[in-house]
C-alpha cells in the first residue's frame, strides 16, 4: 500500500484554480520529486497535503488514514512533516534549539530529544553553528536547518520543499548525499523542486504539474523523454524539435 | 554544550537566595521597616512580573490583562477573611483555580487574534472587570474590603509587629515562581513556548499544538498571578478595584519585565529591583509634589530603554560583557604579538 495517497486533489482560491483534480501516490520507502514550471501548483499542493490549505475537493490519505482537513501539527504527529520552501528558522533560538523544539514530537524525556537533536545536526553538517542564533545563518544554513529540524522528528514521510534552491552546487551535492542517506534510513521522500537536475538522479518516481494539473508521473528517464513535460518547461516549439530530431535518430 | 553555562548560573542563583534568606538576621534592615518593605515589594513584584513572563515574555504572547488574574486572587483571600471571616487559605486556592479558569476562558477567542490584536483585546478585558467590580457588591463594590484585626500567624497570614513574616511569604512566592519559570526553561514546554512566541506556523509543522501551548501558559501564568494577588491583599490588609484589578496594576506586569529583559530568568527581577524602590521612594519623598511622580520617572526609563537597548537590562548587560570580552582578547592578542 502507499504510504501517501493523493487522490483527485482540488484547490480553489475563488475562481483561481491551483490545484486541479490532482491524484498521486508516494510509495513507501522511496523518493517522489514533484515538478513543474512556476506556478504549476507545486507549493499549493504541498500545503493541501501538510495541512496548511484544506483542499475544495478530493481526499489525502497518509499511512491509511483519510488526513483530508487535519491541522497541521495532526498531520506532523501521524508522522509527515514538511520544510519550507521560504526558511522559517525560530530566529531568536539556537540552531541546536530549533532542532531541541523538532526532536521533543517523539518524546518529552530531556536526554532522549538533546541525543536525537545532536545526531540530525550532525547528519545535515551542522555541528560548527549549533550554538548560534538561527536568525544569523546563510540561506545555505538555513535549509540545512529546515531539514535537521523536520528530521529531528522521526517522520515516516519527509516533505522537502525546494530545499536545494539557492544553494551552490557543492551544497547541492552534499543535500543529494543527505537524502539518500535519509533513504536508506527508511525515510519516505517527497521533493518539490523547481530545478530538474538535483532531483533527477536520486527520484525513484517523477510528478509532473502544470498549470494545476498534473501531466506525468513516472520514472525520470521516462519523464524526460515525454513530449508533455519538455513542452512544459522549454515550450512546444523545442518540443517539436526535439521530436523531430528523435523521430531522425539524432537523439536516443 | 549547553549545560555547563545552566550549572554556573544556577550556582549564582543559589548563592543570592541563601542572601535572600539571611537578610532578615541583619539588624540594619529589620530596624527600619520602610527598607523591608521596599525589599518585599521588589520580591512581590519580581514574583508577579516573572509570572507574566511566562505568557508575555517566554510565549509571546503580550497581556494588559493580568490585573484582572492578580485581583481575582486578592479577591480570593480578601473575602474568605472579610465576607466570611474565615482564614484567607480556602480562599486563596479558589482564586489560583478560578484565575486560571478565567484566563482560558477569556483567552480562548484573543488567541484566534494575532500579535497586536492579543494585546488590545486584554486592555478591554481589563476595562470589563475593573468596571463590574466596582458596582458588584458581593465584592465589597466600590468601599473595597479591610481587613478586621486577627491572631497574626501564618494560620491567618498576617503579621503586625514586624515585617519578617511577610518577608519569607513573599521569598516563598519568589522561589516557587522563578523556580518554577527556571524548570520551564529548560523542559519540552519551555522550549514549545518559545517556538510559539518565534513562530507560530513552523511550531504547528513540528507537531506543535500551539492553541493548547498558549493556553496552558497563560493559565499557569493567570494561577501564579493570582497567589502573588493573594499575597499583596495580605500584604496590604485591604482590597479595592483600583488597587489590584486597574490598567495601572496591568501596566506594571508588563514595564518590569520589558525593562528587565523578557523572555529572560533573571529579567522581571532586574526590572523590579529598579523600578519598584523608584516607586516607593519618589512616592515617600515627593509624596508631596503629587502622585504620579514615580510614574512619569517610570515612562522616560522605559522610552529610553525601548530606544536603546529593546532587551532590556539584561540586553545592557550582555552587551558591556561582549564588549569586555572583546577587549580582554585583543589585549591578550597585542601581548603575543609584543612578545620576542
Amino acid at each position: 500500500m502507499a504510504l501517501l495517497d493523493v487522490r483527485d486533489v482540488t484547490m480553489k482560491f475563488g475562481e483561481l484554480v491551483a490545484n486541479d483534480r490532482v491524484s498521486f501516490t508516494v510509495e513507501s520507502g522511496s523518493i517522489v520529486g514533484l515538478i513543474g514550471p512556476n506556478g504549476a501548483g507545486k507549493t499549493t499542493l504541498f500545503n493541501c497535503v501538510t495541512g496548511f490549505l484544506k483542499p475544495t475537493g478530493g481526499a489525502i490519505i497518509f499511512d491509511g488514514a483519510d488526513i483530508t482537513g487535519y491541522t497541521p501539527y495532526q498531520i506532523a504527529r501521524l508522522g509527515a512533516v514538511r520544510t519550507f520552501q521560504v526558511v522559517r528558522p525560530l530566529k531568536e533560538m539556537t540552531v541546536f534549539d530549533n532542532v531541541l523544539v523538532g526532536a521533543f514530537l517523539k518524546t518529552s524525556d530531556n536526554r532522549e530529544a538533546f541525543a536525537r537533536a545532536a545526531e540530525c545536526i550532525e547528519i545535515c553538517n551542522l555541528e560548527s553553528l549549533q550554538e548560534k542564533p538561527a536568525g544569523e545563518l546563510s540561506i545555505g544554513g538555513k535549509k540545512r536547518l529546515e531539514l535537521a529540524r523536520a528530521l529531528a522528528t522521526r517522520p515516516k514521510l519527509l516533505m522537502l520543499d525546494e530545499v536545494m534552491a539557492g544553494m551552490t552546487s557543492t551544497e547541492v551535492k552534499v543535500s543529494v548525499e543527505v537524502i539518500l542517506r535519509l533513504r536508506e534510513g527508511g525515510i519516505t521522500l517527497m521533493i518539490v523542486e523547481h530545478v530538474m537536475e538535483g532531483i533527477m538522479p536520486i527520484a525513484d518516481k517523477m510528478v509532473v504539474l502544470d498549470g494545476g494539473v498534473k501531466i506525468a508521473e513516472d520514472a525520470p528517464d521516462r519523464i524526460i523523454n515525454d513530449e508533455s513535460v519538455i513542452e512544459a518547461y522549454l515550450g512546444a516549439k523545442y518540443a517539436q524539435r526535439f521530436k523531430a530530431r528523435k523521430e531522425g535518430g539524432l537523439i536516443g | 554544550m549547553q549545560h555547563k553555562g545552566i550549572h554556573k548560573k544556577d550556582a549564582y542563583w543559589l548563592g543570592f537566595i541563601a542572601l535572600l534568606t539571611m537578610l532578615p538576621m541583619v539588624p540594619a534592615v529589620t530596624a527600619n521597616s520602610f527598607h523591608m518593605h521596599v525589599v518585599i515589594l521588589i520580591l512581590l513584584f519580581a514574583s508577579m512580573s516573572q509570572a507574566w513572563n511566562i505568557i508575555g515574555g517566554y510565549c509571546g504572547q503580550v497581556s494588559f490583562g493580568h490585573s484582572v488574574f492578580f485581583g481575582i486572587g486578592a479577591y480570593g483571600a480578601g473575602m474568605a477573611v472579610v465576607t466570611y471571616g474565615g482564614m484567607p487559605w480556602p480562599g486563596i486556592l479558589i482564586g489560583v483555580v478560578l484565575a486560571a479558569v478565567v484566563a482560558v476562558v477569556i483567552s480562548y477567542p484573543c488567541f484566534k487574534l494575532s500579535g497586536h490584536y492579543f494585546a488590545i483585546a486584554t486592555f478591554a478585558i481589563v476595562e470589563i472587570f475593573h468596571r463590574t467590580f466596582l458596582v458588584w457588591d458581593w465584592v465589597g463594590g466600590a468601599l473595597g474590603l479591610d481587613y478586621p484585626l486577627v491572631k497574626e500567624g501564618l494560620t491567618n497570614l498576617m503579621w503586625y509587629d514586624t515585617k519578617t513574616g511577610y518577608y519569607y511569604c513573599a521569598l516563598v512566592l519568589f522561589l516557587l515562581i522563578f523556580g518554577t519559570v527556571r524548570w520551564l526553561e529548560g523542559h519540552r514546554f519551555g522550549y514549545y513556548m518559545r517556538a510559539v512566541r518565534e513562530g507560530q506556523e513552523t511550531a504547528e509543522s513540528l507537531g506543535v499544538n500551539s492553541t493548547v501551548v498558549k493556553l496552558a501558559a497563560i493559565a499557569l501564568s493567570a494561577a501564579l498571578t493570582a497567589l502573588c494577588g493573594a499575597f499583596f491583599a495580605q500584604y496590604n490588609l485591604r482590597v479595592d478595584t483600583p488597587m489590584v484589578m486597574s490598567l495601572d496594576m496591568s501596566m506594571k506586569f508588563v514595564l518590569i519585565t520589558v525593562l528587565g529583559g523578557s523572555g529572560t530568568l533573571v529579567g522581571p527581577l532586574l526590572g523590579a529591583a529598579v523600578l519598584i524602590p523608584l516607586q516607593e521612594y519618589t512616592r515617600a519623598f515627593w509624596g508631596g509634589m503629587g502622585g504620579g511622580v514615580d510614574l512619569i520617572i517610570f515612562g522616560l526609563l522605559i522610552i529610553l530603554m525601548v530606544v536603546k537597548q529593546p532587551a532590556g537590562m539584561i540586553g545592557i548587560f550582555y552587551a558591556v560583557r561582549k564588549r569586555i570580552l572583546k577587549r580582554n582578547i585583543a589585549a591578550k592578542g597585542e601581548s603575543a604579538d609584543g612578545a620576542p
